[in-house]
């Protein structure tokens, strides 16, 4: 679904759906979700720093708290190398707290409860399924997306291998199944095809593109430096 | 999902403390690969959570008394990547089979402990022993995933940990920890205790029950307590091997599996233990079968015989007797896995 510009109708609800968007984004005649994704890293920076500063004091004074009641509270998070300050509540996930109040909508809600690997994020380098965990419990640690593998000047090798090696159809599982390769090649390199294979068994594609994918896993792999020692 | 508080202790005694011992209004989170599907699902309704992430005491693998102890917060990667576990084989195959890295790095021994069943029915909300109107639904409907031992009680599941066969042949225990109650402590290991702190080994094989009512759980954790640890016996001479029947090549769960440990010398087997996973609402252990082994050795022909034992006593329900033969393979094939023979 990434391949087309959406449609002008579609577009609404899409922001609509996703919250709190950029409004230069969302009033541009130009708008697509392609573009939109490229900007969202900046729109969220600056969005990042808005809050951040209004509410910096208040997460200082949090900080100490052991118990948090279950209303809303600043919650610190590093997202693609980005500081910023969340207010949530207690019972928030972090995949909400990415699409919708982030606009990182690359990681899917899918199955809901981790089985299928679409809402893979990395935190502290490692492939998480970011719908079974809370905002809280990853306050502090280093959150990466699948936004973070592009930029204007530098395309991640996972990003060229899945096109080279046509790693998709639909497209709905492969956000997941990026940040999933770039975790597992990260602590595994050098993996053989049989060994991303079994790696890559927590995440799922209905569409059957599974020799795309661990081949794109493989030549991923192969130029992977070593961020942790071992693997799992 | 219900809003709920939220604490992150850093102590053990801080832990104890915030979970409290209201049945039902505190949980405890660990990795939350499964506990966050339940409250989404309002299976698991707290008006707590208390996360145990940050206790630096509850990751660490360290050599004590004759053994190894595992913090129950240890990761599935870092019990993998661990060197004082290099002898326990049997517990690198459960990590082998959870084909999963978001799970293997979130996923905690302790966690896997205290895993609630994954029968349909529980997990359609109609509680642990999945009765309707005075009718046990896994009876009348279907029950393909159900136990196949055990079964004659009202609880029918079966239970989800993938660890404690494995764990269980090694004879572990777990250190159960809670508030100390006003009444004196019972501590004796002062390596880890703090006045606040009750704690307890229990054997894990006694870990676990078999409920006659929902209230009960499938536990013998009652409010307020937590599984701190995990204690190994020194591996010694003894070999071990887990056998897990998987449905699929990705992420799922056992249809039938057993842990075994033995110790062989001189071609002969000296001690066994067979731990059926999978097949009744408590780990199953088959003390009787495993006892067959003793003196003789450890081929294709005995193991068959054994696994034929250890599944002598089966009751399949109307729609899973084909568990029975799964259960079967999973001990024969363990156990020539403990020894090197098993050829795939």
């Amino acid at each position: 679904m990434d391949r087309e510009p959406v449609n002008r109708s579609d577009q609404s609800s899409r922001t609509g759906d996703a919250g709190r968007s950029d409004s230069t984004n969302r009033s541009s005649p130009e708008f697509n979700r392609r573009d939109f994704l490229r900007g969202s890293g900046a729109a969220m920076a600056a969005t990042a720093m808005a809050v951040a500063a209004t509410e910096q004091q208040a997460a200082a004074q949090q900080q100490a708290a052991k118990v948090v009641s279950a209303a809303p509270h600043p919650v610190k998070l590093n997202v693609n190398g980005v500081d910023l300050t969340l207010t949530v509540e207690p019972r928030v996930l972090l995949i909400d707290a990415l699409r919708n109040d982030l606009n990182l909508t690359g990681c899917k809600d899918v199955c809901d409860r981790t089985n299928c690997g679409a809402c893979t994020v990395l935190i502290d380098g490692k492939p998480v399924y970011a719908c079974s965990r809370l905002v809280m419990d990853v306050e502090g640690q280093k959150i990466v997306t699948s936004e973070s593998l592009l930029s204007p000047t530098k395309t991640d090798d996972v990003v060229t291998n899945f096109c080279k090696h046509d790693g998709m159809q639909c497209g709905f599982c492969t956000p997941g199944f990026v940040m999933a390769v770039r975790g597992y090649c990260n602590q595994n390199p050098k993996a053989t095809v049989d060994d991303c294979r079994k790696g890559l068994g927590g995440n799922i594609c209905r569409c059957g593109t599974y020799a795309g994918v661990l081949q794109a896993a493989f030549d991923t792999a192969q130029t992977a430096t070593p961020i942790a020692k071992g693997g799992a | 999902m219900k809003s709920f508080e939220y604490a992150r202790p850093e102590t053990e005694a801080e832990a104890v403390e915030f979970l409290g011992t209201n049945a039902g209004q505190t949980v405890v989170l660990a990795g939350g690969t499964d506990l966050v599907s339940l409250m989404k699902a309002e299976l698991v309704t707290p008006s707590r959570v208390v996360d145990l992430k940050r206790i630096p005491s509850l990751r660490e693998v360290t050599r004590i008394d004759g053994g190894v102890q595992i913090g129950s917060l240890a990761t599935l990667s870092d019990l993998a990547q661990h060197p004082l576990l290099g002898g326990y084989r049997s517990l690198f195959d459960v990590i082998d089979g959870v084909r999963a890295i978001q799970i293997q790095g979130s996923g905690t021994i302790g966690g896997d402990l205290c895993h609630l069943p994954n029968c349909w029915y529980f997990r359609g909300g109609y509680g642990l022993l999945a009765m309707d109107k005075g009718v046990s639904l896994p009876e009348v409907g279907d029950n393909r995933y159900h136990a196949i031992l055990g079964n004659s009680g009202p609880a029918k599941f079966v239970n989800a940990s993938r660890f404690a066969p494995a764990l269980i042949a090694w004879g572990a225990k777990v250190r159960v920890i809670s508030k100390v109650d006003g009444q004196k402590s019972l501590s004796h290991n002062s390596q880890s205790s703090t006045p606040n702190l009750h704690e307890e080994w229990l054997p894990l094989e006694y870990f676990y029950i078999s409920p006659k009512t929902n209230a009960q759980g499938n536990t013998v954790l009652k409010p307020g307590q937590l599984i701190s640890h995990v204690w190994l016996p020194d591996a010694g001479n003894m070999t071990s091997a887990t056998y897990e029947v998987l449905q699929t090549e990705g992420l799922d769960w056992p249809l039938a599996s057993a842990g075994v440990c033995v110790d062989v010398e001189g071609g002969l087997v000296r001690q066994a233990r067979i731990v059926m996973g999978h097949v009744a609402p408590t780990p199953w252990l088959a003390n009787d079968a495993a006892r067959l082994l003793i003196g003789q050795s450890l081929n294709d022909d005995t193991a068959g015989m054994v696994a034929d034992a250890a599944v002598s006593q089966a009751t399949p329900l109307s729609m899973n007797d084909y568990k029975v033969q799964l259960a079967r393979t999973a001990v024969k094939r363990a156990l020539l896995k403990s020894v090197g023979k098993l050829e795939m």
